[in-house]
Order: C-alpha cells, then structure tokens, then sequence
C-alpha cells in the first residue's frame, strides 16, 4: 500500500516536471526565437519528466523486491538462540510467519511469548526504517534526477531524439513479453516436471496403464503407492476427441462448403455470424449444457434400448465439444474454400462437371491441405479443452473405447490434482504440471504443423 | 458391346438423372449441416433461458411484523451494538405463530420457521439500524421464502411426488397453499441475486461478489494487455529489423494463441503464487494470467489495424518533416485505434468467459464478502457458474441457468460494441 502511494506521488511529481520543462524550453535564457530549439518544448517537458520520474521509479522498484528478504534475514539473525534452537528451515519460516502476523496485529499460530513480541517490535522497527530510508532514497533521486534534467535542458539538446529513443527501447522490451511468457511456461511446467520424474520414473508415467494418484497417508492403506500411468488418460482423451471430430468435421465442413459455394450472399451474412455465435460461447456454459441436459437424456435414451450408459459418458462430453468446434472448422474451412482460384472451377464447369462434382473432384482437393491444417488446428483445441470435460466426464481413469462409459481425461486430472490445497513436494501434485508438459507439447505440435500447412498452401495460390 | 452403338452425347445424358440427384443431395446435405448447427445455437439459448428465467423472480411472503422491544429483548437501549445483536429471528417466528396459531408442536413449529429464509432477520436488522424508530411499530414486510417454499411456488418440485421423496410434505404444502389463497405470496423481482455474494442458502446467493470480482479481474487485465500488445504490434509492425529474432518472437505469437488455457493456469500457478508469492484467489493474479492470455488476440489485431492504414498518410506525415515515432503517434496510431480496440474487446470478451486457468490459481473459492480491491479473494462469474452447477440444490439449478444468461448478456454486449466499432470504422474508409 506505502509504495503504491510512492508511485502516485511520482506519477504526480512528474507531471510537475514535465510542466516545469515545457516552461523552460520556452524561457530559456539567451532565447529569441523559439524556433533556435533543437525539438518541440513538449519534448523538454518529456524529457525533464523522465529525468525526474525514471530513476527514482527503477530504485523503487529494485529496493521494493529486496526489502522482504533483507529484513527477515536480519530479523532470524537477531532471534535470540532460545526460539531458533534446533528448529529446521519449514519451522523458521513459520516462526518468521508468527512475527509477521503479530506485528501485523492478526491471529497468531501459537502462544505468544516475550520473545515473540520483542522480535515482532523489531521487525516493525525494521520495516519503518527500511519504508523511510526507501523514501528518502527515491525523494532524493526524484530531487537529483530534476536538477539533472533541469540543467540539461538548452536549445542544443536533441530532446525529440532522447525521448523518442527510450519510447522505442520501451517498445522493444513489450515486445519480448510475448517470448518470455512462452519461457515462463516451458521453464515453469519443466522445472516441476524434472521434479516430478526424480520420484517416478519417466516410462512409469508414458506407458504405465494404472492412474491413481492418491498417495496414502499410512503405509498399510490400499493403493498406498499411487500409480501414475498415463496411458488411460491419453485414451480417455483421445476418446472425447475423436467423437468431438466426428460431429464437428462433418457438419464445419459441409457448412462452410454450402455456404461458400451454394448459399446467397443474404443467407452468409445472417448464417455466418449465428454459426459463430457458438465460438464466443463460454466454455463452461457448454458443460453446464453437456452435464445437465446432454447427459441426462443420452443416459435415459440409452436406458430405452436397454444400454446402461454412464451419467458422465464420454459420449456426452465428447458430443457437447463438436457442437463449440463446428464454427471453428467451419470459418477456418470457408477461408481456404474461397481462396481456390474462380479458375479452377470454370475449368470444371466447362468440361460439363456439376457443382457438387467440381466441389468433390477439384475444390477439395485443391483446398485440402487448409482443411487438414483446420481440422488439427480443431484437434488442438480439443485435446486442451478444459471445462467442459471436467463438468461433463468422469474421475475415474478407465482404460476403455465404449462411448457410454465413463472415461477422465488429461484436463480433468490436472484441474483435479490442482484445485484446492496443495503441497509442493507430493508427486501428486507434481503429476499435475508433468501432464501440462505433456499437453502443452501435444498441442505445440499439432499447431505448428497446422499453421505450417496452412501457410504453405496459401502460398501456392498467392 | 452395346455401349459401342450409344453416341457420346447419349451416354452423357443417360447418366444425368442419377448426376443430378446427387448434386441435390449434396445441397441438401450441405442446408441439414448449417441447419443442425444454427439448431444447436437455439438448442443451447432455450434450454438455458427456459431453466434460467425463473430466477430472476423470487418467491416473498407477506408478514405482518410487530418491531416489539420486548421481543427483540432490547429495554429501551437503542445505540448499534444493541440494535445489531438483537434477536430479530423471534419477530418472523411471532408473526408465523400469529398467522398458523394451530401449530403448536416442536417439530411442527420449526417446520413452520422454516419457510422463511434465515437470512429474514438479517433484513429486518438493517431495516431497524436504518430507522429506529420502527422499534415498537407495526409493519407489512415481505421476506424472502426458503428455497423450498420458493421451487414449490415456482412449480418446480412435483407435488405429486409420494410425501416421503419430496423435500417439503404435505402439512407444510398445505400451509403455503394457504397463505397463497390470502395473496400472502408472491413473486418479487430478486435484486438479491444481483447484489449479494455467494451463500449456501440458494434464496440468499448472489453473482454480485463474481461480477465484481470479473470486474477487477478484466480491469488488470485490460490495464496491461492493452499497452503492451499494442507497444508490441507497433514494435513488430514499424521497427523490427528482419532478423531471426523478430522471426521468433512473431511465432511465439502465433503458437500461444493456441496453447492450451489451463497451461496458462499452470503457469500462473507456479509463477506469480509460488515464486512471486502474489496472493491466491485474488483477482491480481487472475488479470495478469487473462493478460498473457489475451495478448496474442490484441497484438495480432493490432497488427492487422496498423497493416491497414494506408502508406500515403505516412509517406504525407513523413513528407511535412515528421519524425517515424511522430508519424506513427500522431497520425498512425489514431487511424489504427478504431481496429486495436475492436481486437481488445474481444480479447476481453474471451478473458470474460475463461474459466480453467482461474481454477488453478484458486479463484475457485467460496467468497460470501464482495470484494474491495484487486488483492482480495474473489471468485469470477464463469467460476461461479462452475462452482454452482456442481450444488445440489434445485434452486440452484435456475441460479446457474440465470448467471449464465448474465455472463452471455455481457459477451453479446462486448461484442455487439466491437461489430459497432468495426462497422463505424468500415465507413470512414
């Protein structure tokens, strides 16, 4: 809370400074036309605000991230021996805990002690002295940092060209959000996953065909070692899957090829945007809908023909997941369709060909290589598909290729290991990100290979 | 061979027939494949909007309440302290006993208590903290029904269930059927169901805590997402040199619009809570995932914004003595804006609805309090639908339907905003 308000006050110190730039831009001595400045006065004003705001704002920001640990570490040094004794590391964290808490004026863990309060009196002490050296440390730089700019400011000073220099370094470093993010994700997913195979060995987990990951608390409990293979999942997931592709591939296809050849253009302009009304769709509306209403009534139907069929079928899920991936291969489709040359159609039309004919034996085929690129693009979403599948499938890991019965998937497993609280040490929760990496890279795979052949094709008709 | 005598002419038209019917196939296939698509558009909005409507109404019940000091068990002290613990629970229970004096035993009359929902005196207590001088008075007062009372009003429960698997039996009916002849019940608009947090109690649970907390959550993540993914599609589309760099940032783009969400959670996961030590559940750390989410969408219609702008208006900038950062500032950018904007709408309309990687990061929890600020815990309207449709309860059941009718009504209007947008722009080209 203290270094937001630091930070408004430097927001506010720096439109000061901008202002006072600007002003002296103009009424710099020795002046007689504005016109003998080397840029435009805003920029002295951005240049003076920078000066001003920049350095303090980085100080902040550095001395804000080692302050917590600074203070702790001279907090347990000054513990006096008769708490910290033969305590291990878990248990001084709690204790660092305690302080804080008791400092802080909240509930403490255990009794309170003389002790305890003297520590929680000096990390208070600590953390006023660190939050007032902090401000004098940026008052100080902000103080500098103005003077410095303030002095910089003549007519000879390339302001437009500094400031638009850091504009651009600016630039530069948001654009490297998108690269880290991506090595935020494979180091984060990897580093638990290395962990995670330190405990079970890598073959256990791609071909074991046991998933249970309940680890027992006594030793004498049944399945007391927890089994983490997770061929199970992987067909459970390719299950879903395939009957989602099932219903989506047909129907995409066959709408996106009635409506870029057949329809008229009022029948695309009002079709279109309802098909993909089913795409903004939240996905967990469409669980909702699988598990409320598809599942009930494919179990009951089910029951009519004397099938027994689980209340969370695969058939379900899997059903409930076309239905969102229709658009999805529909508008993908439509894109490559239409970019087949009017060509290669009059061609087939002039050889006497009929319209389905010159679609069947010439569009298609042309466009092929598209529509396989939409259909793993599809593909892609449906294996990392979440909500629906953890509203709609089952727990259980079944290794199984009925429809009707209930199958969990690699989503569903990694919502339930992380939901709720977890320790980071168990394999249990560990197999979580080891399956994320497993996904993550599945589905890396299928899009690179997609967009590639997407790219490809449109290239050879471009 | 009597193929040998045909003209090819002949041999043509002898096949046409079937030529034919298989070209009407294919149209008629190609109408029952949009046709079953835009079926399961409506499918999908009457069944929810069916289920869900109802909830919007509540079922009341007429009470006449008599603000008795004695009951309240408060003498003639009047300050907060007093006025907020005081037992407003004995006034509904005085005003029940008056209007079914038959009912005298144990049983039957916490039956009777029942039908009221036990967040009754919680209303009566604000209404008298509001207006003291209440105390002592008499006063017509609806109060929410049990959730019960309310399914049964609402036609929901099956009355003609045998007694024993109906969660309400026959004496209670009965009593509701009664007071329903004396027009002591009725369906009031459920402003509750907007303002209020979650609860256990369906009667008193509310999507204003989730709406609240998606708020918060889209603010962080707009605060963020918007800069930096149009700093970046300035950056990529005006500055970059071509080199492998660029090259590998653009496909990094690229795949992470397809990553999966719930990789996202996990980063988060493992990122901002265990290594950042942020908070968990707090809506901080759910904008800052939904802000790596949304980026690719944003830069990418960025990107194509800033593609669009004509070269003459640079070369014209450019050609008066404009600097390249002032000709993309001055007169690029605003050119581009109307584009950059209809992309961040719908990134936002897609963080709206994201649900998996929230979970990971805890926002899955039950949040009664609606939150004050980015750092407390909250919960977000599509996790509220998850958490919801998983209650047992059937009042739940229309909740959920109703909260999904909410969140879909803010998606069409985000959308509806971003279609405005492009057309607008659309003409002034």
């Amino acid at each position: 809370m203290q270094s937001t308000t630091l930070i408004l006050i430097l927001l506010a110190v720096m439109a000061v400074a901008f202002q006072l730039g600007r002003r002296r831009a103009f009424n710099l001595p020795g002046l007689s036309s504005i016109r003998e400045l080397h840029s435009l006065p805003i920029y002295h004003g951005f240049y003076a605000a920078i000066w001003c705001g920049i350095p303090a704002l980085l100080a902040l920001a550095l001395w804000s991230s080692f302050q917590t640990p600074i203070i702790s570490q001279l907090l347990m040094n000054n513990l006096p021996a008769t708490l910290t004794a033969g305590l291990s590391e878990a248990e001084l964290g709690l204790l660092l805990n305690d302080i804080r808490n008791l400092a802080a004026g909240n509930i403490t863990s255990g009794d309170i002690s003389d002790e305890l309060v003297t520590a929680a009196d000096h990390y208070n002490h600590l953390q006023q002295v660190g939050f007032s050296s902090q401000t004098g440390v940026v008052f100080i730089l902000t103080l500098l940092g103005a003077t410095l700019g303030w002095r910089f400011i003549s007519p000879e000073l390339r302001a437009r060209n500094k400031v638009e220099r850091l504009l651009r370094w600016l630039l530069l470093i948001s654009s490297t959000i998108a690269i880290l993010c991506t090595a935020g994700i494979i180091f984060s997913v990897l580093f638990e996953s290395v962990r995670f195979f330190e405990m079970i060995p890598l073959t256990d987990f791609i071909f074991g065909l046991q998933w249970s990951p309940q680890i027992a608390i006594r030793a004498d409990q049944v399945g007391s070692s927890g089994a983490f293979g997770a061929i199970p999942l992987f067909t459970g997931t390719l299950l879903i899957s395939l009957i989602a592709m099932l219903v989506a591939v047909p129907i995409g296809l066959m709408a996106a090829i009635y409506l870029s050849e057949y329809a008229s253009p009022q029948l695309r302009t009002y079709a279109k945007p309802l098909l993909e009304i089913l795409a903004g769709i939240p996905t967990v509306v469409y669980g909702f809908f699988a598990a409320l209403t598809v599942a009930p009534m494919i179990r009951n139907s089910a029951a009519q023909f004397g099938v027994d069929a689980s209340s969370e079928s695969a058939l379900a899920a899997g059903l409930v997941m076309g239905v969102m991936l229709i658009p999805f291969i529909s508008s993908l489709s439509d894109d490559v369709i239409n970019a087949v040359p009017q060509a290669m159609r009059d061609a087939s039309y002039g050889l006497g060909a009929t319209r389905s004919e010159t679609i069947l034996q010439v569009v298609i085929p042309a466009a092929l290589p598209g529509i396989v690129g939409s259909i793993l693009l599809a593909a892609s979403r449906a294996i990392g598909e979440t909500m629906i599948v953890v509203m709609a499938a089952g727990l259980s890991a079944n290794l199984t290729a009925n429809p009707l019965d209930s199958v969990t998937t690699v989503t569903v497993q990694i919502v339930t290991l992380l939901v709720g609280d977890q320790e980071f040490d168990s394999p249990k929760t560990l197999a979580a990100f080891a399956l994320g990496l497993l996904l993550f890279l599945i589905t890396l795979v299928l899009n690179v290979v997609a967009l590639r052949v997407v790219r490809k094709y449109r290239e050879a008709y471009e | 061979m009597s193929n040998s005598t045909q003209t090819t002419i002949e041999k043509v038209n002898a096949t046409l027939e079937r030529r034919y019917a298989k070209e009407r196939r294919f149209r008629k296939m190609g109408i029952a494949a949009i046709a079953i698509g835009l079926l399961f558009v409506v499918l999908l909005f009457v069944s929810i909007i069916s289920k869900g409507h109802s909830a919007f109404w509540q079922t009341h019940i007429k009470l006449d309440i008599e603000f008795s000091a004695e009951l309240l068990d408060i003498g003639d002290r009047r300050d907060i302290e007093t006025l907020s613990t005081a037992n407003y629970a004995a006034l509904t229970k005085a005003s029940l006993k008056a209007i079914f004096p038959e009912v005298d035993q144990r049983k039957g009359r916490r039956m009777l208590y029942k039908m009221i929902s036990i967040g009754a005196p919680y209303l009566l207590r604000e209404m008298v903290i509001n207006d003291p001088t209440l105390i002592g008075s008499h006063q017509t007062v609806w109060l929410p029904a049990d959730d019960d009372i309310d399914m049964l009003v609402k036609e929901q429960t099956d009355r003609n269930l045998p007694e024993s698997s109906r969660r309400l039996n026959d004496k209670v009916i009965g009593w509701v059927d009664q007071l329903m002849a004396r027009g002591a019940v009725e369906k009031l608009f459920n402003t509750t169901f907007f303002t209020a947090g979650d609860s256990r109690e369906p009667e008193l649970a509310g999507i204003g805590g989730a709406i609240t907390g998606s708020l918060y959550t889209l603010l962080v993540a707009l605060l963020l997402a918007f800069p930096i993914g149009v700093a970046t599609a300035i950056y990529l589309e005006e500055f970059a040199p071509t080199n492998r760099w660029t090259d590998m940032i653009e496909v990094n783009i690229n795949n992470l619009a397809a990553v999966p969400s719930i990789v996202f959670g996990l980063l988060g996961l493992a990122l901002f809570i265990n290594l950042a030590g942020l908070p968990r559940s707090a809506p901080l750390v759910g904008g800052l995932v939904l802000t790596l989410m949304t980026l690719p969408t944003i830069i990418i219609a960025s990107r194509a914004a800033l593609k669009s702008v004509p070269p003459s208006i640079r070369e014209a900038a450019m050609g008066i003595g404009a600097s390249k950062m002032q000709t993309i500032f001055h007169h690029v950018l605003p050119l581009a804006m109307p584009g950059m904007l209809t992309g961040t709408i719908i990134g936002m309309a897609q963080a709206l609805g994201e649900t998996a990687p929230l979970l990971m990061i805890g926002m899955v929890a039950f949040v009664v309090d609606i939150p004050g600020g980015p750092l407390d815990p909250s919960t977000v309207l599509p996790v509220q639908i998850f958490l919801w449709a998983d209650s047992p309860e059937r009042a739940f059941l229309e909740r959920t339907s109703a909260a999904i009718m909410v969140l879909l009504a803010f998606l069409i209007f985000m959308n509806l905003i971003a279609v405005l947008l492009r057309k607008r722009f659309e003409q002034q080209r």
